[in-house]
């Protein structure tokens, strides 16, 4: 038996190229995952400066190297740090925090106090030299 | 007098060239799309809850430090004291530059303090701690 065979046109059909170059464009865009960085920003200042501060406008924080925090002279639970440096700076908005860690106290433990300062919408941090 | 008009507008939109824009577009997502240039240290980031996204990532420069205390700058490693070198050339070609520092949650705090100390000498005072978001 033999097919009789006829030649219709030798186009490819191009209508759906761009179904397929929207499939691969979408494709695209969902597979690129953009990762932005985040974290918590701080300004350092400058070298060689160096301010006298009234001793009232100063909250000093202490971090030693097990994480534990000691608040204005008084050890605190890191949680309740934002609430304490909030009150205090409702009563004295020039309040300065110093934050001053020991040298084996885990970065850990400073991030957090560093959010619990940006919580309590203390823009004046300090970051005190190690021990 | 009367105008004849004759109106043989096709109707169709066409569609041949469709293809060709939409890999346009295609390629102009695949170029502008940057990837992550370095692969930096393995770390494990600490978590925060205020933090604030970094504005462009032309102007950032990454600082990586692991927990056992190496210090990773475009996957090279450095000395304490060739960073700031290194910061100031980078503060010199460009002015705005935001360090952002990639610690491990588990680092020390005197490699932190004095990563601050080099990065006041090199005038980069921008600094952002890199951090995940905090679950709750």
């Amino acid at each position: 038996m033999r097919i009789n065979r006829r030649f219709r046109g030798g186009e490819i059909p191009t209508s759906s190229m761009a179904d397929i170059a929207f499939l691969l464009l979408i494709f695209f865009l969902v597979t690129t995952t953009i990762d932005i960085d985040k974290g918590l920003g701080l300004v350092l200042p400058p070298e060689g400066e160096t301010i006298e501060i009234n001793k009232k406008n100063i909250l000093n924080c202490l971090i030693n190297s097990s994480g534990m925090v000691l608040l204005g002279g008084e050890p605190v639970n890191p949680k309740d740090v934002s609430r304490i440096v909030k009150d205090r700076l409702r009563e004295n908005n020039k309040l300065i925090v110093s934050v001053k860690t020991h040298e084996k106290t885990r970065y850990k433990d400073y991030i957090a106090i560093i959010d619990q300062l940006k919580m309590a919408d203390a823009t004046r941090i300090s970051i005190a030299e190690t021990d | 007098m009367k105008f004849i008009r004759k109106t043989t507008l096709s109707t169709e939109i066409p569609t041949a060239s469709m293809p060709d824009i939409i890999f346009m577009l295609l390629i102009f997502f695949m170029v502008t799309t940057v990837l992550r240039e370095y692969s930096g240290l393995p770390i494990e980031i600490p978590k925060a809850k205020r933090i604030e996204k970094l504005k462009s990532k032309r102007h950032t420069s990454h600082i990586w430090i692991s927990k056992e205390g190496l210090i990773s700058i475009e996957d090279r490693l450095f000395n304490m004291k060739n960073i700031r070198n290194i910061i100031y050339d980078k503060r010199v070609a460009d002015p705005q530059i935001v360090i952002s520092l990639k610690a491990d949650e588990q680092a020390r705090m005197g490699l932190i303090a004095g990563i601050h100390n080099e990065l006041r000498k090199a005038d980069a005072l921008k600094l952002n701690y890199s951090t995940k978001m905090s679950p709750d």
